[in-house]
């Protein structure tokens, strides 16, 4: 064994290192696959690895148990379903063509609520950005109109849909605007938060420097509070879902709301969980997207470490 | 440096006269921030402002600049009475105004963009004066990644590019090492003498007043009026800050003003400890 080492000093990590293997208690062969002079990186991988393999370890006997209790009887698969027949009904749900469901293929109700959550997610968000960098920027109209916003924020609004499915019958547009109104509190109170806390010496220098109103807003604020608005998108877009399902609950042609209360009143808990299964891979993807845009808009910023711990 | 004098723009008087300043606190109390406040800065003359914590000093700057308005007196730049943001004036605070989503260069561009001026234009002015302050070749970096000296070289650069007849300056130095204070004190003059603006200075640190100003104010707290005014006649071009402060003038001025500032000081610290005791 070499006591050489290619940097000429040895570290108290490598010495510890090389000590233990003279006892040859550690002398595996990973050991030499990885380079003698990061022993943190294999550390990391370790606890990598370990995490994974307890993740997993979870998930299998959480269904597995679930499948052997119902399996068994001991828990009433009509009530609770069970994971072999919700894995069956996704296989119908995606192979049957045009006969997935009563009201066509299952990619049509996806693609209907998809629609519906994507629309209403845009108009909300940028809705909840215009009044909130514009009740941001002026004290006075926030002073106005706040209270208002209080009080229609303390209206449960999911109660919305119910209104414009009679005012705007059984198509898209009545769950597009409950998707609209969920997203666009969460955005607003956002977007008017970080409005305020827009540093007031980078205002008054802006200002100083010969910034128009609309230079302002375009230059510092609206990007000063977008650490905040983008913040709030992730929350958002869930809640886009949650309107358009619930929209289609209260009263739909097709969608997955119509897809998942057709299953419950057939008695079918096996198409309920998988519609939910669907619909959270439909939002896992969408968060995917919008961690990717975040990195990208948000790129200048410093690697915070709360970052790294974030889940 | 012809093109550097040549494009110097020529410092404006600033006069401050009887200014009395109140501000209505939410509960509807009224505060007097200063209290008729008389002072001029001559053309390209460069103007300290020393006083103790909450004596109005930066209520002064703000007037000045346009961001606030007087509640009483007058406030005229270059004969002028101040109405809103005036042209040619340039700000520099304690804290950075930088963008921090900005690169260096985007961030001393803003100047003549917010102006109308063309991107391609602002950049290459904006590289220019990067270089003047030393930071060539950082053109690309976020404020993030800059040390606390050059941030303050580049709200410099971004306060410089304008071109400014006033130049008004918030503690600018304040926040930062004494040995990085000293050099960017040297460097602020070295420019300043190139190209002449009017400079308001506000410092807490009378060491700085006396090495850099031609003239210093002292002002009394709550609320903030005029003391004494104190004209030092050190010789020009003083070159290192660092060097200044030993000669036999500047530890007499020191002391002069010195004497008339410790009073407000113990008073205002008093104050201020009965307050918050």
């Amino acid at each position: 064994m070499s006591e050489i080492f290619p940097g000429g000093y040895e570290t108290p990590l490598k010495a510890a290192e090389r000590a233990a293997r003279a006892e040859g208690r550690v002398a595996r062969p990973e050991d030499r696959q990885v380079p003698a002079n990061n022993p943190g990186k294999r550390i990391a991988r370790r606890r990598k690895v370990k995490i994974l393999i307890a993740q997993v370890v979870l998930a299998v006997v959480l269904i597995g148990s679930w499948q052997l209790l119902t399996a068994t009887k001991v828990i009433d698969p009509f009530f609770y379903g069970q994971p072999s027949g919700i894995a069956k009904q996704l296989g119908n749900y995606f192979t049957q063509g045009s006969q997935a469901t009563e009201f066509g293929s299952y990619w049509t109700q996806i693609e209907t609520t998809l629609k519906e959550a994507v629309f209403g997610f845009i108009l909300g968000t940028v809705t909840g950005i215009v009044f909130g960098v514009a009740l941001g920027t002026s004290p006075f109209l926030s002073k106005v109109i706040g209270p208002y916003i209080k009080v229609f924020n303390a209206i449960p609004r999911i109660v919305l849909g119910s209104i414009f499915l009679v005012a705007f019958g059984l198509g898209q547009l009545p769950k597009v605007l409950l998707a609209a109104v969920l997203v666009f509190f969460v955005v607003f109170f956002n977007a008017f938060q970080g409005v305020r806390e827009v540093d007031r010496n980078v205002l008054n220098n802006a200002r100083v420097l010969g910034a128009s109103k609309m230079r302002i807003i375009r230059d510092v604020t609206v990007p000063s509070a977008l650490t905040w608005i983008i913040a709030s998108l992730h929350t958002a877009f869930g809640f886009a879902i949650v309107g358009a399902l619930v929209g289609e609950v209260l009263g739909a042609q097709s969608g997955l709301g119509l897809v998942i209360t057709t299953a419950q009143n057939q008695f079918n808990p096996d198409g309920v969980f998988a519609t939910m299964i669907v619909i959270a891979v439909i939002t896992l993807c969408a968060e995917f997207l919008l961690t990717r845009l975040e990195r990208r808009l948000l790129s200048w910023r410093p690697p915070s470490p709360s970052e790294a711990a974030a889940i | 440096m012809t093109a550097l004098s040549g494009s110097a723009a020529p410092g404006a008087r600033i006069e401050i006269s009887g200014v009395t300043k109140r501000f209505l606190t939410p509960g509807g109390d009224i505060f007097t921030a200063i209290e008729d406040v008389s002072f001029d800065v001559e053309p390209g003359q460069f103007c300290a402002v020393v006083g103790p914590t909450g004596c109005g000093k930066s209520t002064t700057l703000s007037l000045v600049s346009g961001l606030d308005k007087p509640s009483e007196g007058s406030v005229r730049v270059g004969g002028k009475e101040v109405d809103g943001i005036a042209d040619g004036v340039s700000f520099m605070f304690q804290a950075d105004a930088l963008l921090p989503w900005k690169t260096v260069l985007g961030n001393v561009a803003l100047g003549p963009s917010f102006r109308g001026v063309g991107k391609r234009e602002a950049e290459a002015a904006a590289r220019d004066w990067l270089r003047r302050v030393g930071l060539a070749g950082f053109e690309d970096r976020h404020p993030h990644q800059l040390s606390g000296g050059m941030r303050k070289r580049v709200a410099m650069a971004a306060a410089l590019i304008n071109e400014p007849r006033i130049l008004l300056m918030d503690e600018p130095f304040g926040a930062l090492d004494v040995q990085t204070k000293a050099i960017m004190q040297t460097e602020l003059l070295g420019i300043w003498e190139q190209l002449r603006p009017s400079v308001l200075f506000i410092t807490h640190d009378l060491e700085e007043a006396v090495a850099l100003a031609d003239r210093v104010v002292v002002m009394t707290s709550g609320p903030g009026s005029i003391k004494a005014i104190y004209d030092i006649d050190l010789p020009r071009p003083r070159g290192a800050v660092q060097d200044i402060r030993f000669q036999p003038e500047f530890l007499d001025l020191h002391q002069q003003i010195w004497a008339s500032l410790r009073e407000e000081v113990e008073r205002a610290y008093a104050r201020t400890a009965g307050v918050s005791a």
